[in-house]
């Protein structure tokens, strides 16, 4: 009965908070618009309107615009005890291979990991099946094998330590690093 | 009634444990059939406090060997320090089979003398302590119930060194077996959190106490493996961002890369006469068992197999190597003659067996046993095949036989963490070890080292 007292209080005194919270911001706000009003004022009074040149990236430009691209899909992930490269992870690693291909002076470490099931040596020789699975497939794709490192961390380096189903899934995988 | 054995054990350790332990050891099962011991409070018989206890030391060291189960304190009839107060009988009716009393005396210079004697209850109940043997033609009264009895000094930094001595004589003295209480564990230490040296090679006490941190990398540690005359551990470390095989002398601290080949350098394992070092590489193309002769460094290729190899151990007889390899489809044990270089297959129940270790007598494999998608610690007679499993917890990995063959420590999971095992060989006493934070893998147990 007390606690429900309580409960209510506090129901009552959030909305209140809010509410004076809202009103200092619009004040704010309101203050922000009218300098912005007089800004357009002040430039659309001129008459005149400026063009310009979209500037050529270098080719350096566009090789890190093409990495920062790929650096956000560089997991190929496995099923449990298998180092079979799934045809979900087909568009990712031809990306990567074009890429690698045409930056023929790159250097690509591939990561093989596996989940925490099994033993730490057998899941290095896991890992390890998994980069290389990784490498020939990129290899297949006309990358130099020269271009391609493999390392296996096997169960040393989880992405997610919670031992549930979903976090093994999430660990068993390669990871490509530039 | 099993439970409320269970819950006096815990409160009994949770009392006598002291605080700045770095593992408490939390019994997880109990065991019947153990025998009944008395392992007395030590009488202190200085002024002030007792400086240290020495009796929860030994009664816990005996109660992880699964052999004995000692009664707890608040249940002894009586406190007695040697032996002329202890009344046989007494302890007798309760099936106490033996006991330990001692007392603990100062000494000069802050040192203590300490005095204990191992009492055979049940013949002292027998003969009342008046046993008579025929010697030189005569009977002579016989302090044969007295089984051990010793005064030692000690300063007061070795007061736990000397109660696992104590363990040891008395499990020596009731089993016919050495007692492995004074050796000591190796493990990886990972703190996640952390954001320099994640990764800690510790060796401790085997019940985790005095622990000291032997190496620290920013990145993964792995297989500790101890030399015969436990003065190195072998390791590998991927502190060069590849990995690679260490030995570390773990008192001179001196450390030497000894395999760095491309691909895998893992699993190490020192011979029994500490000449070679089997290991795991993959440098040929995938990986297979290798030695490695220490003084000529010359390094020769044991499998060769298109199927993974690894996690090499020796027999104890140095002559051959149990594997884990997935020739056969799944990985099970293997054992390669390393004179004939014949292969046979070990392992035939579950789906699959891996991380194969012979015991010390070489009548059993201990491995790790994966059956319905369960990872448990189990082991395999040799002579007989029949396999038995010996833990219930999850995901149990690296199991690591005591040099007495008496125990296992193995990695496990207890509510997310990893954290260490203890199960004797005979699967009847478990206990686990928690941290108080980070993961604790890869245990490795010592040879004896005095």
């Amino acid at each position: 009965m007390r606690l429900n007292k309580i409960v209510k209080g506090i129901a009552v005194a959030i909305p209140m908070f809010a509410l004076a919270a809202c009103g200092s911001t619009s004040t704010a706000d309101s203050d922000a618009n009218e300098t912005n009003q007089t800004n357009q004022e002040q430039t659309t009074d001129t008459g005149v309107q400026t063009g310009g040149m979209v500037k050529e990236m270098t080719p350096q430009e566009k090789q890190r615009l093409a990495l920062q691209e790929l650096r956000k899909e560089h997991i190929v992930y496995f099923d449990f005890d298998t180092s079979n490269v799934s045809s979900q992870f087909s568009a990712l690693l031809d990306a990567h291979a074009a890429y690698l291909r045409a930056n023929p002076s790159v250097k690509v470490l591939v990561e093989g990991h596996a989940d925490e099931r099994g033993t730490p040596e057998y899941n290095i020789a896991l890992g390890e099946r998994r980069a290389k699975a990784v490498s020939r497939y990129l290899e297949g794709l006309g990358v130099n094998a020269s271009q391609i490192e493999t390392v296996s961390y096997g169960e040393e380096k989880p992405l997610d330590n919670s031992r549930t189903e979903s976090g093994f899934a999430k660990n068993r995988r390669a990871v490509l690093v530039y | 009634m099993k439970s409320i054995v269970k819950y006096c054990l815990l409160a009994g350790l949770v009392m006598t444990q002291p605080a700045q332990a770095a593992i408490d050891i939390v019994i997880t099962e109990g065991v019947n059939s153990a025998r009944p011991i008395a392992v007395v409070p030590f009488k202190w018989q200085g002024t002030g406090p007792k400086p240290q206890e020495l009796a929860n030391v030994v009664a816990n060291d005996l109660r992880f060997s699964g052999r004995f189960n000692p009664s707890a304190v608040f249940s002894m009839p009586a406190q007695p320090s040697t032996d002329g107060e202890v009344n046989y009988e007494q302890w007798a009716t309760l099936g106490i089979e033996a006991m330990v009393v001692g007392t603990i005396k100062p000494f000069k210079d802050g040192r203590y003398v300490v005095g204990f004697e191992l009492i055979d209850v049940l013949s002292a109940n027998a003969t009342k302590a008046n046993g008579q043997v025929l010697q030189n033609g005569q009977l002579v009264s016989s302090n044969a119930h007295v089984l051990d009895s010793r005064e030692t000094v000690i300063s007061a930094k070795e007061f736990r060194q000397y109660a696992h001595r104590i363990s040891d004589v008395v499990y020596e003295k009731l089993t016919g077996e050495r007692g492995a209480f004074r050796t000591k564990i190796a493990y990886v230490l990972v703190n996640r959190e952390r954001l320099d040296y994640k990764y800690r090679l510790m060796i401790s006490d085997f019940d985790g106490h005095n622990e000291v941190e032997i190496l620290r990398s920013r990145e993964p540690l792995m297989s500790p493996s101890w030399s015969p005359d436990g003065t190195k551990l072998a390791y590998a470390s991927f502190e060069n961002k590849r990995q690679q095989i260490f030995i570390q002398d773990i008192y001179t601290q001196k450390r030497e890369k000894v395999s760095g080949f491309k691909g895998i350098n893992s699993a190490p394992r020192f011979s029994p006469d500490g000449k070679k070092l089997a290991m795991v590489l993959s440098k040929d193309g995938n990986p297979d068992l290798y030695t490695l002769d220490l003084a000529t460094k010359v390094v020769t290729r044991i499998t060769k197999n298109r199927a993974i190899d690894t996690e090499p151990s020796w027999s104890p007889d140095g002559k051959s190597l149990v594997f884990t390899s997935e020739r056969g489809g799944k990985p099970q044990i293997y054992q390669v003659n390393l004179d004939s270089r014949r292969i046979r297959r070990v392992t035939f129940d579950g789906e699959m067996n891996l991380g194969g270790s012979i015991s010390p007598k070489n009548d059993e494999l201990v491995m790790v046993n994966r059956t319905r998608g369960k990872y448990h610690i189990a082991k395999q007679d040799l002579r007989t095949s029949s396999l038995q499993v010996l833990t219930k917890t999850r995901l149990d990995e690296s199991p690591s036989i005591a040099p007495n063959g008496s125990m296992i420590i193995y990695g496990t999971t207890y509510r997310g963490q990893q954290v260490l095992g203890l199960v004797s060989i005979d699967g009847r006493f478990k206990a686990r070890l928690p941290v108080r934070d980070g993961e604790i893998k890869a245990p490795a147990w010592s040879p004896y080292i005095y």
